[in-house]
């Protein structure tokens, strides 16, 4: 049984007769109490989708259900049972901590009581600064209030999109820690997020790329298909290295990533004929060694094909 | 029995959510504590400066007065300017030629000149002339001062024709009804409640919504259980409430401190007031479904909203002199038929039997506007 389900999905938006689609035949499912990633770049037409799936917009072409519920004709039974956190933190800034999620409580017909379970985790971290206003936290402490008021109600599907854009490294992890125990709780969540490293905490992942799914599958199946040698390189002179590397017959792509440099190579070439190659350019401090690719390399990959 | 428990959960549901977003509401208002404190200053500061500063009448104008025959019958018409509130003798001129000099130095707007044997002619020929001479350069201020002037001349002469009654005369008897001493107030307490209102009610609500937008908690609001259309009618009830304020401290104003009577009864002035109020938030509410920005919608108001009420309902500039499309437009301009309406009922103190067109008029305006605001209200985006 689905919780989501997103069929032949279509939407292009009209700017001045200019045409530009956001998604392009989109099809999906996410399985119920799922944690479910959409990973892409900004404009890969990820708000989009939420947008489509919590009712807010109408799709050109394609239909939609969450939870059994068509999203154009059951809007309004949908907007009862699904949590929605916007990309943008949308909080009333003046207002404090407390009376933010007591009026959301409200709005969605339950108490902060009646589900102060659900979200204790999450606002026991927050309850400090609960007469604080909420404009004036810090942006991981309004990614945690966000998220506090999207699951007051024990909503049945949670649709966050980019909740962790623009938090610190510490927040974000702790974001993710938060995903898994709600997970734990059934709710089907469906997250997106430009940041790869955060598809290995998914239990799938959706990779996005203008307006289109790239692959659908779990984060260490995408990796595994990852069928291509990768190296990782560096030297003393990395810009050098890079420009020589891509000027090499036996390289597919190569590109920047932390300290090294990631090098694929082709079909028939192997590691030791760059080796070689490389060795004669007679760089310092060479390092070749074979690289553990990430999402990250996938989502290179694929964007290429 | 059991659906209509359901039904009776679901409008306790629908009335705590809509009594926690004007909390909510409410909050948002009272912490911005400089929008709260013009939204009810400037009613307050509106009134004090058309009462006392921007006022139309002329009191204590500064004349000069050329007597050229200098008798019994001239010094008492002098004192009698003299003695007017309108005017002040500021000088006595001896010749012609200082008139000129005396508008030159610009303290005197109106000069009287009283030929030398008045008296003689006004006992011999039963005819004597009286020149006045207005600084023209404010045509409105000349014109007030000169029909002051007659007025008071007209009053000296009735006063020696009562004793030598005149063959055939035929007298002009003005009367200035409802408002005998002209006073500009009766004028611009209707026109500062109708732009008050306005202004609080159409372009705050209008404000406030597209700001949710902007914020992106629309957003959320319409992704939850509550009803589109609940969310903007408990966006207006505040300002309802506000208005309410604003009204009351309008009439109190008037009433009290530039003593403008209300003469008709003070339950329909506030009941049409409110009227009025239920049509500016309708029509806040409109604006705010076609403006997406703050500036946009702000801009909407005063360009569509704020010039019209100033310049087409006859506050400022009389309707019936107007061309005849602009009199078309000020049809559909609500403050019009409100500005006639607290004209009739507070100045001339008639009752709805007078005012029921306009009335009439102005609910069936509220009707309309709700119901398009509403329809075009978006439960989606875009």
């Amino acid at each position: 049984m689905y919780s989501v389900e997103v069929q032949h999905i279509s939407k292009s938006y009209t700017v001045k007769k200019a045409t530009t689609p956001a998604l392009k035949d989109i099809s999906f499912a996410v399985k119920k109490g799922e944690l479910f990633g959409i990973i892409g770049p900004d404009g890969a037409g990820k708000t989009s989708l939420f947008r489509i799936l919590t009712t807010l917009l109408l799709a050109d072409e394609g239909t939609a259900t969450v939870e059994g519920l068509d999203v154009v004709k059951a809007y309004k039974a949908i907007r009862e049972q699904v949590g929605y956190m916007p990309g943008r933190f949308s909080l009333y800034q003046d207002l404090t901590v407390k009376e933010n999620l007591d009026f959301f409580a409200t709005i969605f017909n339950t108490s902060v009581e009646e589900n102060y379970d659900l979200i204790k985790d999450i606002y026991v971290q927050i309850e400090p600064f609960r007469d604080r206003k909420a404009g004036k936290l810090s942006g991981g402490m309004k990614q945690k209030l966000a998220l506090s008021c999207a699951l007051i109600h024990r909503p049945k599907v949670l649709f966050l999109d980019e909740p962790t854009t623009g938090v610190d490294a510490v927040s974000r992890k702790e974001f993710w820690e938060m995903l898994k125990r709600l997970k734990e709780q059934g709710i089907t969540i469906l997250v997106s997020t430009p940041y790869m490293d955060e598809a290995e905490m998914c239990d799938r992942v959706a990779l996005m790329q203008n307006g289109s799914i790239l692959s659908i599958d779990t984060p260490q199946q995408i990796v595994a298909s990852f069928a291509q040698t990768m190296l990782a390189v560096r030297s003393a002179s990395m810009l050098q290295l890079l420009n020589k590397v891509r000027a090499s017959s036996f390289v597919e792509n190569a590109y920047p990533s932390g300290i090294y440099h990631h090098v694929i190579l082709k079909q028939q070439a192997t590691a030791d004929q760059l080796q070689q190659e490389l060795s004669a350019a007679a760089f310092a401090d060479l390092e070749i060694k074979k690289g553990q690719p990430t999402i990250e390399d996938c989502f290179m990959q694929l964007m290429r094909i | 029995m059991k659906p209509q428990q359901h039904n009776q959960s679901k409008t306790g549901a629908a009335r705590r959510q809509f009594f926690s977003f004007v909390k909510k509401e409410l909050l948002h208002i009272w912490r911005d504590k400089r929008t709260l404190f013009i939204l009810l200053g400037m009613p307050v500061v509106q009134i004090i400066i058309f009462g006392f500063a921007l006022t139309n009448e002329v009191k204590n104008s500064k004349i000069a007065v050329l007597d050229q025959s200098k008798d019994a019958a001239t010094s008492s018409l002098i004192a009698e300017l003299n003695a007017s509130r309108y005017f002040d003798v500021e000088e006595n001129l001896t010749s012609y030629k200082e008139i000129e000099a005396a508008f030159k130095k610009g303290k005197i707007k109106l000069a009287v000149v009283l030929p030398s044997q008045f008296s003689e002619d006004l006992k011999h020929t039963n005819k004597a002339s009286v020149q006045l001479i207005a600084d023209a350069s404010d045509p409105n201020v000349a014109n007030t001062l000169t029909n002051y002037a007659t007025a008071v001349v007209m009053d000296y002469q009735d006063r020696v024709t009562n004793k030598q009654r005149l063959p055939y005369s035929i007298q002009v008897e003005t009367r200035m009804l409802y408002n005998p001493q002209l006073k500009g107030a009766y004028n611009f307490v209707p026109g500062v409640m109708a732009m008050v209102l306005l202004l609080v009610c159409t372009m705050m609500t209008a404000i406030t919504i597209v700001r949710e937008k902007e914020m992106g908690t629309m957003e959320i609001m319409l992704v939850s259980p509550m009803r589109p259309q609940m969310v903007v009618i408990a966006k207006a009830v505040p300002y309802f409430l506000l208005s309410s304020i604003n009204i009351a401290s309008i009439l109190l104003l008037s009433v009290f401190a530039l003593e403008v009577p209300i003469n008709g009864s003070l339950v329909l002035l506030i009941a049409e007031s409110l009227l009025f109020t239920l049509v500016s938030l309708s029509l806040g509410l409109l604006i705010s479904s076609a403006a997406g920005s703050q500036q946009v919608a702000m801009f909407i108001s005063l360009v569509a909203l704020f010039l019209p009420t100033v310049m087409l309902s006859g506050f400022m500039f009389p309707i019936e002199n107007m061309p005849f499309p602009l009199r078309m437009v000020s049809n559909i301009v609500p403050a019009k038929w409100f500005y006639i309406i607290v004209r009739s009922v507070m100045i001339k103190g008639v009752g709805l039997a007078a005012v029921w067109k306009e009335t009439l008029i102005l609910t069936g305006m509220l009707l309309f506007l709700l119901t398009v605001a509403i329809k075009r209200f978006k439960i989606r985006l875009q």
